[in-house]
């Protein structure tokens, strides 16, 4: 296997180093020009960017099987890779719902035919996501694809027992339960963020209420069954108060937080443009401050991008009729950089702990999240902090065109991602998958 | 202006020149020859997504007062029921030439996506959508309250704004576009304006509003306001626990015979208005309906006066430039 050397790369922010990578892994690490290059070695001069552990997403919707016209694993982790990412969580929400080890080993063998990033499949908690009955849990557990993160993502697990008793079966093979916290009935019908906005719009509102309370319940559930806990897309000024609220009691949960929580507020939806319908809804301004800081006192603990790739037609319709989710691979880092790095609340270290090294041991993946350092899996991501961008969401690889930042200047960009040692992205453009 | 999307942007002097335009085309409805050919060989379409016979027939006479031609689209179930959606059927109709089009439609916004999309190039007028904006309405209310002010201080209604009148709109406000239109437009005009709801019928962010809440109807009558709106209850509230129960309803928020005599015992200046179509014996009684505070049937004739003077107003200044005076 083919080896390259990373020359004067700064280490998540650090003094530059050079990284010697050869048959996957990280070989060598020392000062610029201390590290001699193999022959055959391919140098990438790396001047003034970034390196970071491959980026890992805990919340990704591939749409395979089922919704192939929005995304494939092919083409959502071709954008995974563009966007800096080396493992993604492919969300159970497929058709067939991933609640079987047949759908969960189909998706995770896809992903590794398609060789851009690692696949990991999320098991469905209850069969067809319906809420009614836990899915063969452990079934997904043993086979090939060895998940260990269970969710109805899209959907919550609703129903106090069942939550429960999720939280109690995932406990013998060290999984976690990653809720979508949505109260059903607070939020029948719910359009947008309740508030001024949907007041004024006449839109049914989605109270910020309707998340917390679930939120509230399960905290508490885990405390009271000992399990693990994550939660998705966190959107509420409250819900990071009770997410602070259950660590400070040493409760075992984890918050994720997406890019667009992060950056966007419900005033977009003035425009009625579905293009910001979403769920979780945004949000206020005050939560979007909230959020940030949550992040930056460690109460959030990842970055999810919940990319979720719809068809044209699936989004070019009136507000109400529209679907719900944006896609996020390819512009995660950059609303990351401009909401919590470029505004001096965290370094890149720290960007490298929310955005691969949390979510790595969230999950448990040997491979992803090490250090950049000699002996690790060399699954890295180089960033281009420099220079501002429009988004153009036609030139995404990403088959959604449903994103948010249309046209909005962001900074940075993914120069290239080494995945498991070869570069599935040089110089910003995709290249080959990794070799079977 | 190109498109009348909500009150909400609407300015003070676009509003005050609507009901001045809507003033001069309710001389032409008294007329025996009910017609103006202000806009000969233009095309008006009506686009219901929602049935309403009332607004439909309002626009349809109004168009056809000002010699427009008229088509009536109705298309009902649209992309919810997996039918032609918004976009595809806003090309027909650009297709079609249309110049100006109606909609009506159950979801809030569809007349901004309609207009802002590029699907199409012509006037937009939002005939109501979904919880969000019924202008039109607002613009017939403001007219009727207008004409009351005018005729009670006995000088002409152009010109004339709702400086200093109180006005009451009384209901489910959360599920409606009436009120919603009202808020901005009664205020733009310099009205003062008090919703009177059951908590549960109040939307959550309405703190920012122009308006002052109460819960308790007797109190907001007894300071005599000028005018009392009763929103009509959809039926599909009725089930869902917004109140307990339409007896209930009807004794806190209705505008029953005893309150009605209460105005008359002091001799209010209250009138009484309503958007239609009425429940008697719900919101309104029959009492409250047929007394001779009732705006009700003039609301309904100035609607097509201001729906004239809207149409006229968005289609006149272009290449053909409609004009008010026969010939």
């Amino acid at each position: 296997m083919s080896s390259f050397l990373i020359s004067s790369v700064s280490p998540e922010g650090s003094d530059p180093v050079d990284l010697l990578i050869a048959d996957g892994t990280i070989v060598a690490a020392g000062a610029p020009g201390s590290v001699a290059a193999p022959a055959g070695a391919t140098v990438v001069d790396a001047t003034g960017l970034i390196a970071l552990p491959g980026l890992v997403d805990m919340h990704t919707h591939l749409r395979q099987p089922g919704h192939e016209d929005a995304e494939t694993v092919e083409t959502g982790t071709r954008a995974a890779a563009k966007g800096g990412y080396t493992a993604v969580c492919a969300m159970a929400n497929s058709n067939p719902v991933a609640d079987t080890a047949g759908v969960v080993e189909q998706v995770w063998q896809l992903g590794r035919d398609a060789g851009w990033a690692d696949v990991h499949p999320v098991g469905a908690v209850t069969v067809g996501l319906e809420g009614k009955q836990l899915s063969e849990i452990r079934a997904m557990a043993e086979s090939r694809a060895r998940v260990r993160m269970f969710s109805d993502d899209g959907k919550c697990v609703h129903d106090p027992v069942l939550m429960r008793r999720a939280l109690e079966y995932v406990k013998s093979f060290d999984g976690l339960v990653a809720q979508h916290a949505q109260e059903p009935r607070l939020t029948e019908g719910a359009q947008m963020n309740e508030g001024v906005v949907s007041a004024e719009l006449g839109l049914t509102g989605w109270p910020a209420v309707a998340e917390e309370a679930i939120i509230a319940r399960d905290v508490l559930l885990t405390r009271h069954v000992n399990s693990r806990l994550h939660i998705c897309h966190l959107s509420t000024k409250g819900s990071v108060e009770i997410v602070r609220w259950a660590k400070e009691r040493g409760i075992n949960v984890t918050a994720e937080v997406t890019p667009h929580h992060l950056l966007l507020t419900e005033e977009l939806v003035r425009t009625f443009d579905p293009v910001y319908k979403v769920n979780p809804p945004l949000r206020t301004n005050e939560d979007v401050m909230a959020l940030r800081a949550a992040v930056v006192d460690g109460t959030v603990d990842v970055i999810g991008t919940d990319h979720a790739p719809h068809t044209l037609e699936d989004k070019e319709s009136e507000w109400s009729c529209a679907a719900m989710g944006m896609t996020g691979l390819e512009t995660a880092l950059s609303v990351v950089q401009k909401t919590l790095v470029d505004t001096g609340m965290i370094d890149w270290a720290t960007v490298a702990k929310i955005a691969s090294r949390r979510p790595s041991e969230i999950l448990g993946l040997p491979d992803q999240g090490g250090a950049l350092e000699a002996g690790a899996a060399a699954n890295i991501t180089l960033w281009d902090p420099a220079g501002e961008t429009p988004v153009n969401p036609q030139t995404h690889v990403s088959k959604g065109r449903n994103s948010p930042y249309r046209g909005m200047p962001l900074p940075g960009r993914v120069s290239a991602t080494f995945y498991r040692g070869h570069p599935v992205v040089l110089d910003g453009q995709l290249t080959t998958p990794l070799p079977a | 202006m190109k498109h009348l999307l909500a009150t909400a942007d609407l300015s003070y002097a676009d509003a005050l020149s609507i009901l001045d335009t809507a003033d001069q085309m309710a001389s032409v409805s008294s007329r025996s020859v009910k017609k103006l050919p202000a806009l000969r060989g233009r095309t008006v379409v009506n686009l219901f997504f929602e049935d309403s016979t009332r607004t439909r027939i309002s626009f349809e006479t109004a168009a056809k007062r000002l010699s427009a031609d008229v088509i009536n689209f109705s298309a009902k179930g649209s992309s919810v029921s997996k039918g032609e959606s918004l976009k595809d059927t806003a090309q027909t109709l650009m297709a079609m030439s249309a110049d100006a089009v109606v909609i009506r439609h159950g979801a809030s916004g569809a007349p901004q996506q309609l207009a802002s999309s590029g699907w199409i190039d012509a006037a937009v007028v939002n005939a109501g959508d979904g919880k969000h904006e019924h202008p039109t309405q607002a613009l017939l209310d403001a007219m009727t309250l207008r004409r009351v002010r005018a005729r009670r201080e006995d000088r002409p209604s152009t010109g004339m704004d709702l400086a200093g009148m109180h006005v009451v709109i009384v209901g489910d406000v959360l599920h409606s576009r009436v009120a919603r239109s009202n808020v901005w437009l009664l205020h733009t005009l310099g009205a003062r304006v008090t919703f009177v709801a059951p908590p549960t019928l109040l939307p959550v962010g309405m703190d920012q509003w122009p308006c002052e809440v109460s819960y308790d109807l007797d109190e907001v009558l007894a300071q005599r306001p000028d005018a009392v709106m009763m929103l009509r209850l959809q039926s599909e509230r009725m089930n869902a626990a917004f109140f307990p129960s339409e007896q209930e309803y009807t004794r806190a928020w209705g505008l029953t015979p005893e309150r009605v005599a209460a105005l008359d015992a002091t001799d209010a200046p209250t009138v009484i208005m309503h958007p239609g179509p009425m429940n008697r014996g719900l919101e309104i009684s029959s009492e409250a309906a047929d007394s001779p505070r009732s705006t009700v049937l003039a609301q309904v004739a100035n609607g097509v006066s201001v729906r004239m003077a809207v149409l006229f107003l968005l289609l006149s200044g272009d290449e053909s430039s409609p004009s008010l005076t026969d010939n």
